[in-house]
């Protein structure tokens, strides 16, 4: 049985958007284990963002515990959850979230300058497949591309997870598998531990376990012993 | 160099136009404290160091005449450390490129040339030779005004008859660090001239061998100087002693240092202003930089950058501010600091180049303007670091719009639904809109605050001064002229009126409190002199009694109806006390006016006329100066126009200076304030305005939603400032003395400061209108944010 690497425990969530109380978590309990790739499926509003926020220490849960590797983050303060996204988590957003006025290369340094043993951006660029695009802005690329540097700078720490906000919701069809491989490769080739959000049911069949989140509770988990290859995958 | 760095770098130049922006109005509130304060204590430090090198004396007495050994006695005074007694007589300087006589005054010297108090600075030649008749070194600020250089000729009516003095030098001396005479209210180059001279040279004319009439004293440190002042006071009035005058009260000493006070006020009160409201407007504008860049923010957090590292960052940001505008405020303040120095030295003269600046002005300078600008990112910094970068990622959450008032009203269908989504975002951010409204309000503010001293200057003197007086020419006689004088001034022809003017100089008491002054005695219903309250409305002289200026009553505590005790300066030095019958307001000086023929039976003395005012065709004024320069009674001759036009030369250029900085200043205000909010407006709404493209809105249509917003604040903000700025200019209306500086704004001022809120807004908003038809419909929508 492969370690624990992120537990949550009765995790809810509540907060106010605008005028509206959203209760977007009611009670979540979760695993994520050491190496695998897990796809947390869900439609718009589920809660799965939420979720993954607060298990990568964007944000504070209203009740629960959640932990990484056995130490309890519940109730770590601001400075005790940098350090921990800092040094074990690396994040992909669906909207990328580049800084426009820095290069690929640049952005990923960014990463790799407060990290303790990182790789080379041009080495994480060229993982995505863009060693060509090294000193290209933001704002000269492609979604695709983007969101492939965004990778890179998640993975370019070695974080011990690797947490993926809708990676391909901005993207088409065929980007979209090009992002997907990428995330695959990582997992693959650096055993980095992936959870994957997304609405799109399809691309479930690539991870080794699915966690369906609905109105805020887990509806089912599924382990797939046989895993869809991503260049096979349809949506 | 980190990527962090270098995101500074660029962020820094994507924000170049609101970087400017911010950081030339940063600069204006760093120029007016460098400026100012620099120019105020490079004067004073010169001041002061001047007086003690040049051993300017504690205490002037005028007397009849008094025999040499008196000083002897005077020296023994205890709290005195040197006498230095002298003869001071004035006289009259018909130059001949001048058209009115000059009035001179003749300053005796010691044989050995050096003064053992209120030392000459010889800028040029030499002192006189003993032996040698009519060589006189002469003020610099009069030598510069005509061009005389030493070996030139000066012509002078010592005792009635005209001599030709040799310039053999050029001097300063501290006793007239400013060229101005006991009786003219304002200092004038051209128009007063010292002559030092060799006491055994000039001292027989006036009978004056082993006496003098002039006395200079300096104390002993911690000497007393009211005990001081008296025992002179008893020393020297068998000698026909008048009051005994400390320090303070010297002509040219006192108007420099009311001068400086002024100044001194005005290097707290316009910095403090101006860096109050760059503070604000940095607040304003940073803040809002600062939470359009949330997203980023979050980013930097959620790849694991601390608060203080992000917190760090922006500062950087805002130090990098600030630094441009130190740049650039430190050098407008030099520049503007030295001009302005140069101005003060035209008329304040002193012996070495005086303007410095101390390090200690440019750090508080850097130092205000690094607080202020840290205090407005600070708050807005640490909003958003402390955001749970999820929350911070998120776009801002929908913000509650709801009916207003407007709508209520039922002018909703009137205003359309443009109208209405200005009418609600105003109402939706009331700070927001207050803020900029009171920013566009404060440029327009300090516009006023700068034009209104110019307007009140012309007000002064083109209506006030102007109203009272309307004689062309004073003419004032020797002290011994003979009752003939004023029958030989009204038969030169061109001269259609003439009235005869008696001054008394005079001590009043009320109480406690006194002040010297003069009481003028005019004709009963004077064509030329008119006296009004403080409502212009004329009032008559009367039969009997004092008509006073409402600022010497004051001053003296006493009110129409009430007696005071005049103590007569000259003559038999008696004390009488007359009734107050009357209150007049008038601009300048402490004085009191009366009918001749009740003052001269109420002082008990004979009709004198000490000064005569003419009425002249203007045709035929040559003429007369002509004449006028060739009377030997006529020791001198001023103009109504000739007062204006001094005072002027001498402060308006230092107005004009603080007026240009002051409009350069407001405009950068309005602007910093207008193109700002536009830009972080388009920023913000951007993905509305583009919504509204997409849903088939014209570019001008969607202008008018965003720059309708704008629009508003500058209307409104415009009256706010006009209010603003007279609140301000009230402020700084002088009530003072010597001078009762009127609350005068004119409507053309009024009319610029609104038209310069105006323009930079105008300006502002096709600079954004610009990018605003440019909107990348696609990008800004697909985008997060």
């Amino acid at each position: 049985m492969p370690e624990t690497v992120l537990v949550g425990r009765g995790l809810t969530k509540r907060y106010r958007m605008g005028e509206v109380d959203v209760q977007a978590l009611r009670g979540v309990d979760i695993e994520l284990f050491d190496g695998e790739l897990m796809v947390l499926l869900g439609v718009s509003g589920s809660g799965k963002s939420t979720l993954l926020n607060i298990l990568g220490g964007l944000d504070t849960c209203t009740s629960g515990s959640f932990g990484y590797r056995g130490i309890d983050l519940s109730g770590a303060d601001e400075d005790e959850l940098t350090t921990y996204r800092r040094h074990h988590v690396g994040f992909v957003f669906q909207f990328y979230n580049l800084i426009p006025s820095l290069t690929a290369r640049e952005n990923v340094a960014l990463v790799t300058e407060i990290s303790d043993d990182p790789m080379d951006p041009a080495e994480a660029l060229a993982l995505v497949g863009l060693e060509e695009r090294l000193d290209h802005f933001p704002a000269q690329l492609s979604g695709g591309e983007q969101q492939r540097v965004a990778v890179a700078r998640a993975v370019a720490k070695r974080p011990d997870v690797l947490l993926c906000d809708e990676p391909t919701g901005a993207l088409d069809f065929t980007t979209g598998v090009r992002v997907l491989s990428v995330l695959e490769r990582v997992n693959r080739e650096l055993g980095t531990t992936t959870a994957i959000i997304t609405h799109n049911a399809p691309i479930a069949a690539m991870a080794h376990r699915v966690i369906t989140l609905g109105d805020g509770k887990i509806t089912s988990v599924d382990a797939h012993p046989h895993r869809t290859p991503v260049e096979e995958l349809r949506w | 160099m980190s990527a962090l760095d270098r995101k500074l770098g660029r962020d820094l130049w994507r924000l170049k136009g609101q970087v400017a922006t911010i950081a030339l109005v940063l600069a204006c509130g760093m120029m007016a404290l460098i400026m100012l304060r620099s120019t105020w204590q490079s004067l004073l430090a010169a001041r002061d160091a001047y007086y003690t090198s040049y051993r300017f004396a504690d205490v002037f007495a005028r007397l009849e005449r008094a025999p040499d050994r008196v000083a002897a006695r005077l020296e023994a005074i205890p709290g005195v450390a040197r006498v230095y007694p002298r003869v001071v007589e004035d006289i009259m300087v018909p130059l001949e490129d001048e058209p009115d006589p000059v009035t001179g005054r003749i300053i005796t010297i010691p044989d050995d040339g050096v003064p053992p108090l209120n030392g000459l600075y010889l800028r040029a030649g030499r002192l006189p030779e003993p032996g040698a008749a009519d060589e006189v070194v002469v003020l610099e600020q009069f030598a510069t005004a005509h061009h005389l250089l030493p070996g030139a000729k000066l012509p002078a009516v010592v005792d009635g008859r005209l001599h030709r003095m040799t310039i053999v030098g050029i001097a300063l001396s501290p006793e007239y660090v400013l060229a101005i005479s006991g009786g003219a209210a304002v200092a004038d180059n051209r128009m007063f001239v010292v002559l030092w001279m060799l006491r055994s040279t000039i001292a027989p004319a006036y009978r004056m061998v082993g006496a003098f009439d002039d006395v200079a004293i300096a104390l002993e440190p911690g000497a007393s100087m009211p005990a001081v002042l008296e025992a002179v006071d008893r020393e020297l009035a068998r000698y026909g002693g008048h009051h005994a005058v400390a320090r303070e009260r010297q002509v040219s000493n006192f108007a420099l240092t009311m001068e400086l006070s002024i100044l001194e006020n005005l290097a707290v009160v316009i910095p403090a202003i101006f860096l109050a409201v760059a503070a604000f407007l940095v607040n304003v504008v940073l803040s809002r930089l600062v939470f359009l860049e949330r997203t980023q923010i979050a980013v930097l957090k959620a790849v694991g950058f601390s608060n203080r590292r992000v917190a760090r960052h922006y500062l950087v940001l805002v130090a990098l501010v600030v630094v441009i505008a130190a740049v650039l405020g430190v050098a407008l303040g030099v520049l503007s600091g030295r001009w302005m120095t140069n101005l003060y030295s035209d008329f304040y003269r002193f012996p070495t180049r005086v303007f410095q600046v101390a390090p200690q002005v440019v750090a508080l300078a850097l130092g205000i303007g690094l607080v202020s600008a840290t205090v407005g990112a600070l708050g807005a910094v640490f909003r958003v670091a402390r955001m749970p970068p999820a929350q911070a990622m998120r776009p801002p959450a929908p913000l509650d719009y709801r009916r207003t008032l407007v709508e209520r009203l039922g002018l909703g269908r009137v205003i359309g639904p443009s109208g209405m989504m200005i009418v609600r975002e105003l109402q939706r951010r009331p700070v927001r809109t207050a803020m900029s409204t009171l920013g566009i309000a404060m440029g327009v503010g300090i516009f006023i605050m700068g034009r209104f001293s110019y307007d009140s200057f012309d007000h002064l003197f083109d209506e006030q001064f102007t109203r009272e007086h309307e004689e062309d020419m004073t003419v004032t006689l020797s002290r011994s002229h003979d009752g003939r004088s004023l029958g030989e001034l009204a038969h030169i022809p061109g001269v259609s009126l003439a009235e005869p003017m008696r001054i008394v100089p005079v001590r009043f008491h009320g109480g406690a409190r006194w002040r010297d002054g003069v009481v003028f005695g005019l004709p009963d219903h004077s064509a030329l002199r008119h006296l009004f309250d403080h409502e212009t409305v004329p009032i008559v002289l009367p039969e009997r009694g004092l008509v006073m200026t409402d600022k010497l009553a004051a001053v003296l505590g006493l009110g129409i109806g009430d007696p005071v005790e005049v103590e007569v300066l000259e003559g038999d030095w008696s004390t009488r006390t007359l009734s107050i019958a009357a209150l007049i307001h008038e601009p300048f000086g402490m004085q009191a006016y009366a009918r001749t023929d009740w003052l001269s039976a109420a002082l008990g003395e004979e009709p004198r006329v000490s000064s005569v005012l003419l009425r002249i065709d203007r045709d035929r004024l040559p003429g007369v100066r002509a004449r006028l320069k060739n009377l030997p009674a006529v020791i001198g001759v001023s103009s109504t126009q000739s007062i204006i036009d001094r005072y002027r030369a001498q402060t308006g250029e230092a107005m004009l200076v603080i007026t240009l900085i002051l409009t350069f200043s407001a405009a950068a205000i309005a602007t910093g304030v207008v193109y700002n909010n536009a830009r972080i407006s388009l920023s913000m709404r951007s993905r509305d305005l583009a919504s509204l493209r997409v849903l088939g809105f014209t570019r001008r249509e969607i202008s008018t939603v965003l720059l309708g917003e704008l629009g508003v604040h500058v209307t409104v903000g415009i009256p706010l400032g006009l209010v603003l700025g007279t609140w301000w200019a009230r402020m700084f209306a002088m009530d003072t003395e010597a001078i009762r500086f009127p609350l005068h704004i004119s409507m053309h001022t009024y009319a610029v400061a609104a038209a310069i809120a105006l323009a930079s807004g105008v300006a502002s908003a096709l600079l954004v209108r610009r990018r605003l038809d440019h909107l990348d419909l696609v990008e800004v929508l697909k985008s997060s944010e």
